[in-house]
């Protein structure tokens, strides 16, 4: 027991700490607009949606400890989508639903791999590499749709993954991103992949698998694929993997941050959608979307806490 | 003496050799002349005052993004917001460049304001905050996209119909687009360029701790590159505001500008890594990006396979552009 605590404690720095006490007070701010917001259900509902973007950032924070990046997030989850429903057109009608999901993330590991070949061995920023494999990639993709009709319906098996409750009371993809969030703890402090040469190439073959893998999940969740499904995904995934004390320079970081980033992030974009902060506007005669008070709070709240714990030294 | 002559054939032979920044933006001049005179050859009417007006008017939306690019990346940054505030001053213009001439006047010093705000607002964050630029001008990007969403819910507006006209039209076969490019140039670039600031900010990307050890004026240099970035993509935006004659928020267009604007700066030989570059190379970088999608119409490529196309044009310069490494002599040089 005391061990664990032990292990606990190691894992635990400021910000991760900063992170878990905005999602308290976050909950509490919350309930006083509304009390459903500490409910059981309301609160596993957040952690199914946390999952998507959990899984997603768990291969990003790898390339950001690193002290790469990877912007090729939004269509790599296209990727993964759309070539998991679309997989019967490439494997046939019975190997195409048996092996969907499979498809789906292998094809986000190769964009994984060209991405790695080219920052580990062309040097190329990374930043702009995959900046670039995003545009490929989506290209790739629009080809795909509009030379023929793809299949975009989900399988079966898909809609169990997103829906389903493997163990009662804890749906799917919160298991998911449990075992991949214990694997990942273990990969990143019981073995030497970090020193590994190769590391880079692997790190981004993680990051484009873990982006389809939360596009197959998504697939699953809206019963079918569509075009421009990664992109809501971007600056979240940045977001919270940043927001959990990992240093976008690299080197820093624990995955427990992360995990609170995540679900930092989640809670805010619920509650805000909850809230409609946009209607204490109306009076004042300031019709506003819903989008703009998500993207302002977004950018504020993230600028906002960096500055509180993510600022470099002085240069001296 | 044996100094002398050994020292004479050096500078004989660096009179001939250009510069890196120099070489890069001749490379992108090349392209875009091969390029366009591609285009202009398959073109069935030939390139008609008309067609020239268009591609130009295309591009400069474009160049003015690559240069509002280019100022973040020479200091060793990078500006992912140009593309909303690009969106953000297009939806502003098209609420308040309206009216009469007064008025109008007044919107676009409005407009321009905002772009330099804009712009300043990451400079102070990116500086004062030290942060990095990447998450910061990500970030900022999200706050002044939903400000264009808040200015413009939907599609539409207006703008003053002589003013839009005015900036788009061609006399004597030279488009106002092209004008305005080489007015930003004569007024915003070359005096930057020549300005102590301007060469800070050189200096700070080739080597932030060297330029701090000289007392290069570091906050003020990075401060202003941001602010003016901001103003570029304000000027951009007017112009959008012109040719399209109203505003709209969309990400898609927001994503596309930043996306070219890098991959004109870097087609156009501006180093990633800071220090190195002109935004001259940068505009004719953009014309070479918007020429693609041009090629794709006349060859009769499919257009949505433009981002396609701009990718791998992205990714061949960038690899190209790494191609020092298998020149490098001393590998640790690489992790400078």
């Amino acid at each position: 027991m005391a061990s664990l605590a032990a292990t606990a404690a190691r894992h635990i720095d400021r910000p991760t700490l900063v992170a878990f006490g905005c999602i308290v007070v976050l909950l509490l701010l919350g309930a006083l607009f509304e009390p459903a917001f500490l409910s059981p259900v309301y609160l596993v509902q957040q952690l199914q949606i946390a999952s998507f973007l959990g899984v997603v950032a768990t291969g990003v924070m790898l390339v950001i400890l690193l002290g790469h990046i990877d912007l090729s997030i939004p269509w790599t989850i296209g990727i993964g989508g759309m070539m998991a429903t679309g997989a019967t057109g490439f494997l046939g009608p019975e190997l195409g639903v048996a092996l969907a999901i499979p498809f789906g993330i292998l094809c986000g590991a190769g964009v994984g791999v060209i991405n790695g070949l080219g920052v580990a061995y062309l040097r190329a920023p990374s930043m702009i590499f995959t900046l670039g494999m995003n545009a490929v990639a989506q290209g790739l993709m629009v080809w795909h749709t509009g030379g023929f009709a793809p299949q975009d319906r989900a399988t079966g098996l898909m809609r169990e993954l997103t829906v389903g409750h493997l163990v009662p009371g804890v749906p799917n993809p919160l298991l998911i991103w449990i075992i991949l969030g214990a694997v990942t703890i273990f990969m990143l402090t019981r073995t030497t992949l970090g020193r590994e040469i190769y590391a880079i190439v692997v790190c981004f073959i993680i990051s484009g698998a873990c982006a389809a893998a939360t596009g197959v999940l998504l697939a699953g969740w809206a019963n079918r694929s569509y075009q421009a499904m990664g992109d809501p995904y971007l600056l979240p995934t940045i977001a919270a993997v940043v927001l959990g004390g990992t240093n976008i320079l690299g080197g820093r970081g624990r995955y427990i941050g992360t995990v609170a980033g995540v679900i930092l992030i989640t809670i805010l974009q619920s509650m805000l959608s909850v809230i409609q902060p946009q209607r204490f506007f109306v009076p004042l005669g300031l019709e506003m979307p819903a989008d703009t008070f998500r993207q302002v709070v977004f950018g504020v709240v993230i600028i906002g806490m960096l500055l509180i714990y993510g600022r470099e030294k002085l240069v001296r | 003496m044996s100094v002398e002559t050994a020292a004479e054939p050096a500078v004989r032979r660096n009179r001939l050799r250009l510069s890196a920044a120099q070489r890069g933006t001749l490379i992108a001049v090349a392209i875009f002349v091969i390029m366009f005179g591609v285009y202009g050859w398959k073109q069935s009417v030939g390139l008609t005052p008309n067609i020239i007006n268009t591609a130009a008017n295309k591009g400069a939306l474009l160049a003015l993004v690559a240069m509002a690019q280019t100022l973040p990346v020479l200091t060793g940054g990078l500006d992912l917001s140009v593309g909303a505030v690009l969106v953000l001053t297009n939806c502003l213009a098209s609420n308040i460049v309206n009216g009469d001439p007064l008025m109008t006047t007044l919107g676009v010093i409005g407009v321009l304001l905002v772009g330099l705000v804009c712009g300043a607002i990451n400079g102070v964050i990116v500086v004062y905050g030290r942060l990095q630029p990447i998450i910061v001008t990500l970030a900022m990007g999200a706050v002044y996209f939903g400000i264009a969403l808040a200015l413009r819910p939907q599609p539409g507006g207006s703008v003053n119909f002589d003013f839009a006209d005015y900036m788009t039209r061609s006399t004597f076969a030279v488009p106002h687009s092209v004008l305005l490019l080489l007015a930003v140039v004569f007024f915003i670039w070359i005096p930057y360029r020549r300005s102590i600031l301007g060469r800070a900010a050189y200096a700070i990307g080739s080597s932030e701790q060297a330029a701090y050890m000289s007392g290069v004026p570091i906050a003020r240099a990075k401060l202003l590159a941001y602010a003016l970035s901001g103003l570029l993509a304000s000027i951009s935006g007017l112009l959008l505001t012109a040719i399209t004659y109203s505003g709209a928020a969309k990400a898609a267009i927001a994503n596309d500008y930043t996306l070219n604007s890098i991959g004109a700066v870097v087609i156009g030989g501006t180093s990633l890594f800071g220090g190195v570059g002109t935004a001259i190379g940068s505009i004719f970088g953009a014309y070479v990006m918007r020429t693609v999608g041009d090629l794709l119409i006349v060859f009769d490529i499919n257009p949505v396979l433009q981002p396609l196309f701009v990718g791998m044009v992205l990714l061949v310069a960038v690899s190209i552009g790494s191609l020092r490494v298998l020149r490098i002599k001393n590998k640790l040089d690489l992790f400078r």
